[in-house]
């Protein structure tokens, strides 16, 4: 069995006793790349030489101090390429950034790397994040692990299919409607979405503004725990982080569900559920409940408009933030074109695929002249409601329960000549978003050969009640520990 | 000519640059003059994938206390926006301004033009970031590339928009004048408009006197000192006269004035309308004001030009002029405070430092606080004119060196021996031998010729290097050279 | 404020509309593209005009969710970048400047 399919904790434990090296854990992690990732589409690009030097560096700090040493030293991780790292590539999966060579690192990585972490190298996406299937990359596909002709769910599908195909032990993605949950469901893997403001966004190449979010994946609650509580915590540079503590993410997580009240969202069971998938859910209820948690009907009535306003908001907020795309100061830009105008309209043209265009149109109309009133303004009074929905919500529960997905991993090509369609698969995610609250979604069993996850959602700065489901969930079920074989074979 | 039928209705649009250390919303430098090209910026300024603005609160700060220097309301609510639209120096495609909800709103500035006292309003203030700069290779029309600077790019501008009280050019410079002399007074800004820290943009339209509508506003921009700004005004003025005197129509237009033709240019460009498509800056959260801050910021205000002008005509009882001379820059005014201070006479402080510093400083291009004397080193010189341990005479020489070496005036003074002779003995020995050596002069004054005294003054001036006590030398020759009758 | 028309027009996006909708975003999409994407818009404006069916005139509008305030730092200078870290990325560059083709 793989070294990466250990928990950290246990990689951990090797690694100070002197068992394994980080090095051997890398260079086992960089083999299994070099043999699955072909199939699978995950990494864009690998850093091995660089991964080498972290290994060796953390090897020295685990001999000169095995018990002061953090737990993450010598843990191979990989990044989503919307995340910025100092001297390495970083394209958020568009040919407009193709060649962009960040100088300054994301806040997260820098906080990581500190940790001594390997990072092995970055992560495909739907271009600038927007997607939920991960066919939006202009570079590659990224496929279902169990089922390559499938997608891995999006926008953070290499992240979701790294974690999960164990070709490194943690994974970061972003989510803004779901696409760390999303993914993280379609794949078998935890995804975690934090609160708004609990991560810092520097260096997180901005989708939509107000609903980001970066989010760890793994394949077990606790491992995703460690990362979160590595990452998360206040940032001078991100004015919109908060500096609430970061702590009992770990701390709560064996605390169990006996007395804990689950909330189940009357419209979310009313979206079109998979029946395979609606099936996988009520067992999941039942265990919840079989180990003490009570389970309850809620309603969050203002559903129905969520969608509406999240493709209203993340339009329009990315529209403006994707203007910087300019071909002037990075990117291959039009070094061709004769007049000012020619050389924006040929850099953005060529360089953004349909779906951003798709919606950077649908944002500058969303905010233009005529129209603000009616789209933008409305959509963020709908938010307002959608918020209050759930702070009502949990005034009566402690946590929320639904299935992460409507379906399962849905074929390559099914969508992507539906936009509308496309978009649904988001809609038990997205709301999540437009409140800031917290979210994870966690493995809740295979269906016709298929991940399913079931989503948590804990009220703002609500982690820590979310992980202690999941990790409840996790102990009784431990999908992790018997999945069955990857799709793709090791040569 | 008979009195025009049009009213002039002028608003002024002022960009100050905030005199802060680093930029509104990153750590750079603030200060960007001189510097290698793109050697002043960070992934924020730079608006790298990724990167995040923070706000300066002291651009915030000094914003406020802008606003209450003006009179103006401010909110307990106030937000940034993003402006959106494409230009080479605006790195994001977007610039940080605000929009619905500024820093302050509804104030004026009282000045003085042509005798007259005038009150502009102002609409509002707020608080922005700056753009980078472009520089075109030949004319702006014709020319084939150009270049981006990003040095500039986020340094915190403050808008000050006017409302259109404004009624004759002479009124806008006025303002103008008035309203960079409140700004550097209250240190915000350094009022260079060469440099462009501070930058004005007019809107001028005509009515028919008599009618409240406004007419076509024609914006009018490059204005880069106050003279071009009333020199532009007027020309653009009579330029719309002759227009709708002929019965045309103005179309609405940005136009630029040109120093070189002497007239305003249409900037129309084939672009349409500017569509900003402003919302809320989704990565700044608003700012809330409480009552307590905007107190505390008031009673933070430094004394203003109005108020220490009347306070150098009570308080050393300077003549209006001379008092409007020494507050026009607050450099000038704390230069003369110090002066006094140090025991000189205000109105000798004040016709020395008018006059003769003044005069010296004008003719090196530097000011008071920048050349070579300091207020105490004016102030000892001038103790010693007071106390006639020097004349007047000698001191503005020896004034005009140190200006240029940078020497103390007064230690010179000391070392050269060049003191006041104020010894009986010694001006009697002087004025005998002026009188020998000047039998016309003494003659010609005895007959009647008062300036011929003069001339005797001044022998014993050269004789004396300059040093004789001249009250003396006056009173001595008048003694010796008695005339008839008196 | 801009002023709203208050009700969104489903199925009738003008093409000239996106075209100049795609003139303001610099995006620079072709005629057949702007069809195609008329076409797609419509229905998620359709969509989303369900947003005029809430009831909310009295809702105040969540433009940042955690009511934070008044996040601001202190006016020190930091050091950036170097001139050549600036200019890394630049695909045109003239002695130390970004050059871009002439402003029309």
């Amino acid at each position: 069995m793989s070294l990466l399919e250990e928990p950290i904790r246990e990689l951990g434990r090797r690694l100070r006793d002197g068992e394994i090296s980080a090095l051997e854990l890398t260079e086992e992690a960089l083999t299994r790349i070099e043999q699955l990732d072909g199939k699978l589409g995950a990494f864009l690009r690998t850093t091995p030489e660089s991964a080498r030097a972290a290994a060796m560096a953390a090897d020295q700090r685990l001999r000169q101090d095995p018990a002061g040493s953090p737990i993450l030293c010598g843990i191979p991780v990989a990044y989503k390429d919307v995340l910025c790292t100092a001297g390495v590539e970083t394209t958020a999966g568009s040919q407009i950034l193709r060649g962009f060579v960040p100088p300054y690192s994301a806040t997260v990585v820098d906080r990581l790397s500190a940790l001594g972490v390997v990072p092995l190298g970055k992560l495909n996406c739907d271009e600038f994040a927007m997607g939920s299937s991960n066919e939006n990359s202009a570079y590659q596909a990224t496929v279902n692990p169990w089922d390559q002709e499938r997608v891995a769910g999006g926008s953070s599908g290499g992240s979701a299919v790294a974690a999960a195909a164990r070709l490194a032990c943690v994974t970061l993605g972003s989510d803004t409607g779901g696409s760390v949950r999303l993914p993280a469901s379609f794949s078998g893997v935890v995804g975690v979405k934090p609160t708004y403001g609990r991560v810092s966004r520097y260096g997180l190449i901005a989708f939509a503004s107000s609903l980001d979010q970066v989010g760890p994946l793994a394949k077990t609650v606790e491992d995703a725990a460690l990362v979160m509580t590595a990452i998360a915590g206040h940032d001078a540079r991100d004015s919109t982080s908060v500096a609430a503590p970061v702590d009992g993410f770990l701390g709560d997580l064996r605390s169990g569900v006996r007395g804990l009240r689950l909330g189940i969202p009357r419209e979310y069971l009313e979206v079109g559920l998979d029946a395979q998938v609606r099936a996988v859910f009520e067992e999941s209820v039942r265990t919840l409940e079989a180990l003490g948690a009570t389970t309850q009907e809620i309603t969050l009535p203002t559903t129905e408009y969520a969608l509406s306003a999240y493709y209203v908001i993340a339009p329009a907020e990315v529209s403006s933030n994707l203007a910087r795309m300019d071909g002037v100061r990075f990117g291959p830009g039009a070094p061709d074109a004769t007049t000012l105008r020619q050389a924006y309209e040929e850099a953005r043209h060529r360089g953004f695929g349909e779906e951003v265009r798709r919606r950077v149109t649908l944002g500058t109309y969303a905010l233009s002249s005529g129209y603000y009133d009616a789209y933008y303004l409305q959509a963020q009074k709908v938010r307002t409601l959608v918020a209050q929905d759930f702070d009502r919500a949990f005034a009566e529960v402690d946590a929320i329960i639904s299935p992460t997905a409507p379906t399962t991993a849905f074929r390559l090509g099914e969508r992507t000549d539906d936009p509308l369609a496309m978009y649904a698969t988001d809609i038990l995610t997205l709301p999540a978003n437009l409140a800031g609250i917290s979210g994870i979604s966690v493995p809740a069993g295979f269906a016709a050969g298929l991940p399913v996850g079931l989503q948590v959602l804990g009220p703002y700065l609500g982690e820590a009640t979310c992980f202690r489901v999941a990790q409840s969930f996790e102990d009784a079920v431990g999908v992790w520990r018997h999945m069955p074989p990857l799709a793709v074979a090791a040569s | 000519m008979a009195s025009s039928p049009w009213e002039v209705v002028i608003g002024l649009e002022v960009h100050a640059q905030l005199l802060t250390k680093s930029k509104m919303f990153c750590s750079c430098r603030a200060q960007y003059l001189g510097l290698p090209p793109n050697s002043n910026t960070c992934p924020v300024c730079l608006g790298l994938p990724g990167a995040l603005p923070v706000i300066n609160a002291e651009g915030v700060r000094l914003t406020l206390r802008t606003a209450l220097a003006l009179n103006c309301e401010i909110p307990e609510f106030t937000k940034f926006d993003r402006k959106n639209y494409f230009y080479p120096d605006l790195p994001k495609g977007y610039q940080i301004s605000q929009y619905d909800l500024p820093l302050s709103r509804n104030g004026w500035l009282e000045f003085e033009v042509e005798g007259r006292k005038v009150r502009g309003g102002i609409t509002r203030v707020h608080l922005e970031e700056d753009t980078g700069t472009l520089h075109h290779s030949g004319e702006i029309q014709s020319s084939t590339f150009s270049l981006v600077d990003l040095n500039r790019a986020g340094v915190p501008l403050m808008e000050i928009v006017g409302e259109p009280d404004l009624r004759t050019p002479a009124e806008a410079r006025g303002y103008l004048v008035a309203l960079r002399q409140l700004l550097t007074y209250i240190g915000v800004n350094d009022g260079n408009m060469e440099e462009g820290s501070l930058r004005c943009d007019a809107n001028i339209s005509l009515r028919p006197v008599g009618t409240e509508a406004l007419g076509v506003k024609v914006e009018v921009k490059n204005m880069n000192s106050f003279r071009s700004v009333q020199r532009a005004l007027e020309h653009e003025l009579g330029r719309q006269r002759e227009v709708l005197d002929e019965g045309g129509r103005l179309p609405q237009e940005t136009r630029g004035w040109s120093e070189l033709e002497q007239r305003t240019v249409s900037q129309r460009s084939k672009e349409e309308a500017q569509e900003y498509r402003y919302f809320p800056e989704p990565d700044l959260p608003p700012l809330l004001i409480s009552r307590a801050h905007v107190d505390e910021i008031r009673a933070d205000l430094p004394e203003l030009p109005t108020a220490r002008r009347a306070r150098f005509q009570s308080q050393y009882g300077l003549p209006e002029e001379q008092a409007l001379l020494l507050t026009g820059r607050p450099a000038d005014s704390s230069y003369f405070e110090e002066v006094v201070a140090r025991g000189v006479t205000p109105q000798l402080a004040a016709n020395w430092q008018l006059g003769d510093l003044q005069g010296l400083c004008n003719g090196a291009n530097l000011e008071v606080e920048t050349c070579k004397i300091s207020p105490v080193a004016f102030s000892d010189l001038l103790r010693m004119v007071q106390s006639q341990e020097a004349t007047a005479k000698v001191a503005k020489e020896v004034l005009g060196r140190a200006f240029a070496s940078g020497e103390e005036p007064a230690q010179l003074i000391h070392q050269e021996g060049l003191g006041q002779v104020s010894d009986a003995k010694e001006i009697t020995v002087m004025v005998e031998r002026a009188l020998e050596q000047n039998r016309q002069a003494a003659a010609d004054y005895k007959a009647g010729q008062d300036r011929a005294l003069d001339r005797l003054v001044g022998a014993v001036m050269a004789m004396s290097k300059g040093r004789a006590n001249a009250a003396m030398v006056n009173q001595l020759l008048r003694e010796r050279l008695p005339r008839a009758g008196g | 404020m801009q002023d709203g028309d208050g009700v969104p027009r489903a199925g009738s996006i003008a093409l000239a509309e996106l075209a100049h909708v795609s003139s303001l975003a610099r995006l620079g999409l072709t005629a057949p593209e702007l069809a195609k994407l008329a076409a797609q818009l419509e229905l998620i404006v359709a969509a989303v005009g369900k947003l005029s069916g809430a009831d909310i005139s009295s809702v105040e509008a969540t433009a940042q969710v955690g009511g934070l305030r008044n996040v601001t730092r202190a006016d020190e200078v930091e050091d950036g970048l170097t001139a050549e870290q600036a200019l890394s990325n630049a695909p045109v560059q003239a002695a130390g400047f970004l050059r871009v083709p002439a402003i029309q």
